[in-house]
């Protein structure tokens, strides 16, 4: 469903993604982990098209297209989804204007007829209802004056209603509290269809637990430098990033 | 941010001509032509002496230069003070107003025929120097309310006139509004008797149509002891590659207990994206709260203009009167403006309230000018100013001139203000959730105005939202 080959991106003139390759299947969950600044953010902005963000070398194909070239709405209505590591505000415009406009949008692309002001209300109450937040969120404008988990909650909710195909959370799980931690893997794991797959970056084993990767990914300096199964995980959370900074090092004397 | 700064390539909506005779009268201002207007619509003596004083004393005022916007000089000889389209002396109904202008108007989405007008909104149209037609008239004198155009006003209830014209601003106040007293030519006359809350919007729509023409146009509006009214002026014109002068005067007069609500959504053609053409909107708007617990709260959103300078105001006489100025300035490729308000508090309790939204895009210049005073009298006087500026991309500009004078301990001033780049990282995250480029901006545009919108009647809040998106439509590559 998504093969990145020698993916090369930089920001203002420096380098930060120094030759990914991933492939994911439908139907499977990534991990994505690895030390601060070692380019997990940038990897999900690049896929999703943050405009910051220069693509110098490399290629991306989603569903057999060239993502690459696709505008981040055209992205979106692919079916790409990011669930942000740092949510943004928008003042004076309301959650559910904001993703009634966002999932009609979505909706239109595909041919499919819009949801009327009713249908959407009531898709929404359900999804809230699903990722527990109060309804008061429904006319309070986008992340404005949310605490940290909440702005979380928010991003599982708007990929709760939009139902995206493929699922990259951004540290997610980062800031949640246990319950809403569950509701998070739940989230993830509704998704898990045969035809949807979901990258999951995170600094904490915690989530493996309740999300089960098929995959687990270590990036360290804009390189995945080791991949392997669930185990990789409890490993990493147990000897820390040396272990593998050390294989590295030991590797490139051999 | 290069897509932000690709701006609006968005065709002016508005920008069609009337073709119709007019009957104009020679370019050129003199104490003549100032007599031919005032004899053109057949006025009493006292309008022409109140003219022919407000002329002279044009003649020896100098036209202001301290705000913060430039343009060419304005060649007050070179213009015309009179135009109006030729029509049979007398209309016995709206049906019988020509057809050229019915279709103008129509076009506008105002309807001035009997059967098709809007509902709940009585309308007076002014097309070019003269109102052509103002509906809803004889419904709203059965409670005693006086809808018409400034001419009639001025023959049928000269006495009305006498007592309040001028009385909020005198003729000699500021240059335009000299050089309006002297050769206005028509606008809207609104009187609400005591105790009768007007059951329907009432409002103007200025069209400018003839060529190298000034609009002067007055309003006035009175509200007597315990009445209400909400008004709402809407103003367009053709595409035209030169300038036109629009130098207006509205004044408001709230009794004891009265309240006027007046909103203006402004889409006067604002030039093209390189400048070219558009309307100088000079506009002195005062409004007075004269008596006790009377309130005027004035809501604009200027979009078009190719400058726009005016500071719609409220003197706080009575007792725990209100004042309030909600705004939304937007704006795109070269155009300027220099808007705001000044509260002047005078009496004991009184309170005012700013909100201004500043939005710049292209290579607009947006500034926020307001006073706030409080005189030594105004005990407990309360002010709550808030201005913030949003740019989109990088060559525009925003600017805040904050005046405060306070000559009353006891009273409080308060000012925050704040300026926000349009974030990239705001529109990639719409734009992630499948918003297309122009939807996000105008989503984060109106988000941004919202508090002012609020204050809008209805109908017009939406309308003023689309165009607030149609005025920054090509905002997005
Ligand atoms: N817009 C930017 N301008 C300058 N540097 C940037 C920018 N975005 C990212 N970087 C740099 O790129 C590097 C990788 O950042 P990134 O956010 O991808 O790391 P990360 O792996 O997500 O880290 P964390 O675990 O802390 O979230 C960092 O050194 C960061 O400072
Ligand atoms: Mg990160």
């Amino acid at each position: 469903m998504l093969e990145i080959k020698n993916l090369h991106a930089s920001v203002n003139g420096k380098e930060i993604l120094k030759g990914i390759n991933l492939t994911v299947n439908a139907g499977e969950v990534h991990a994505v982990m690895g030390p601060n600044g070692s380019g997990k953010s940038t990897l999900a902005q690049v896929l999703a098209g943050h405009p910051a963000y220069e693509v110098t070398a490399g290629e991306v194909i989603y569903d057999g297209v060239d993502l690459l070239s696709l505008q981040p709405e055209a992205r979106a209505q692919a079916g790409i989804f990011l669930a942000f590591q740092y949510p943004v505000e928008i003042p004076g415009v309301s959650n559910s204007y904001f993703l009634k406009t966002g999932l009609n949008e979505i909706r239109k692309s595909k041919g499919l007829e819009e949801l009327d002001a009713m249908q959407f209300l009531k898709l929404l109450k359900q999804k809230m209802q699903i990722v527990e937040m109060d309804p008061s969120f429904i006319n309070r404008p986008v992340n404005e004056g949310y605490s940290g988990g909440e702005k979380k909650r928010n991003e599982i909710l708007q990929m709760a209603v939009l139902e995206p195909r493929l699922a990259i959370l951004d540290e997610t799980d980062s800031g949640l509290d246990i319950d809403a931690l569950q509701i998070v893997a739940e989230g993830v794991n509704k998704l898990k269809t045969p035809e949807n797959a979901s990258i999951v970056v995170t600094h904490y084993q915690r989530l493996l637990n309740y999300i089960v990767p098929d995959v687990v990914h270590v990036l360290v300096n804009g390189r995945i430098v080791k991949s392997g199964g669930k185990e990789l995980a409890l490993e990493l959370e147990e000897k820390g990033y040396d272990f593998i900074k050390d294989e590295i090092a030991a590797a490139e004397v051999a | 941010m290069q897509e932000m700064e690709e701006l609006v390539n968005k065709e002016y909506k508005y920008g069609f001509v009337t073709d119709i005779e007019s009957d104009s009268i020679p370019a050129g201002l003199s104490e003549d032509v100032v007599r031919l207007i005032s004899e053109k619509k057949g006025e009493p003596p006292f309008m022409l002496e109140w003219r022919l004083k407000a002329y002279r004393h044009w003649l020896t005022m100098k036209e202001p230069n301290w705000e913060n916007v430039t343009y060419p000089p304005i060649d007050y000889q070179s213009m015309v003070y009179y135009s109006a389209p030729k029509a049979p002396k007398t209309i016995n109904s709206l049906d019988e107003v020509d057809p050229k202008l019915r279709e103008t108007y129509e076009k506008l989405g105002i309807s001035l025929t009997e059967q098709k007008r809007m509902s709940g909104v009585a309308v007076d149209a002014v097309f070019d120097s003269v109102s052509v037609a103002t509906t809803f008239k004889e419904s709203l004198s059965k409670v005693g309310i006086i809808f018409c155009s400034f001419s009639d006003a001025v023959k049928e209830h000269p006495e009305l006139i006498k007592k309040y014209l001028g009385s909020v601003v005198p003729s000699t106040d500021n240059y335009f509004a000299a050089l309006n007293s002297a050769v206005f030519s028509d606008g809207s006359f609104c009187y609400i008797p005591k105790g009768v809350r007007c059951p329907m919007e009432l409002s103007t729509y200025f069209r400018i149509n003839a060529l190298n023409t000034g609009q002067f146009e007055r309003t006035l509006i009175v509200a007597e002891e315990g009445a209400y009214v909400s008004y709402l002026e809407g103003c367009t014109a053709p595409m035209r590659d030169e300038n036109q002068l629009h130098a207006a005067v509205v004044e408001l007069v709230a009794a004891k207990d009265a309240e006027i609500k007046y909103s203006t959504v402004q889409n006067w053609y604002a030039g093209d994206k390189d400048g070219k053409g558009g309307i100088y909107n000079f506009v002195t708007k005062r409004g007075k709260c004269a008596g006790d617990n009377a309130k005027i709260s004035w809501t604009q959103v200027e979009t078009g203009s190719s400058i726009t300078w005016k500071y719609p105001s409220v003197i706080l006489l009575g007792d725990n009167s209100v004042g309030e100025f909600y705004s939304v300035a937007v704006v795109n490729n070269r155009q300027q403006a220099d808007t705001g308000t000044k509260m002047i508090h005078i009496g004991r309790n009184t309170k005012s309230t700013i909100i201004s939204k500043g939005i710049s895009a292209g290579r607009g210049h947006n500034t926020y000018r307001g006073l706030v005073k409080v005189g030594p009298n105004a005990a407990n006087a309360r002010n709550y100013t808030q201005c913030d500026s949003m740019l989109l991309g990088n060559q525009c500009s925003a600017n805040t001139f904050p005046y405060i004078e306070v000559k009353n301990t006891s009273s409080s001033v308060e000012h925050e203000a704040s300026t926000s780049k349009i974030g990239e990282d705001q529109l990639f995250y719409c734009k992630q959730r499948g918003i297309t480029g122009e939807n996000a901006i105008s989503m984060i545009v109106n988000g941004f105005a919202k508090a002012v919108f609020k204050n809008l009647p209805m109908e017009f809040a939406v309308e003023a939202q689309k165009l607030l998106g149609v005025s920054l439509e090509g905002s997005v590559g």
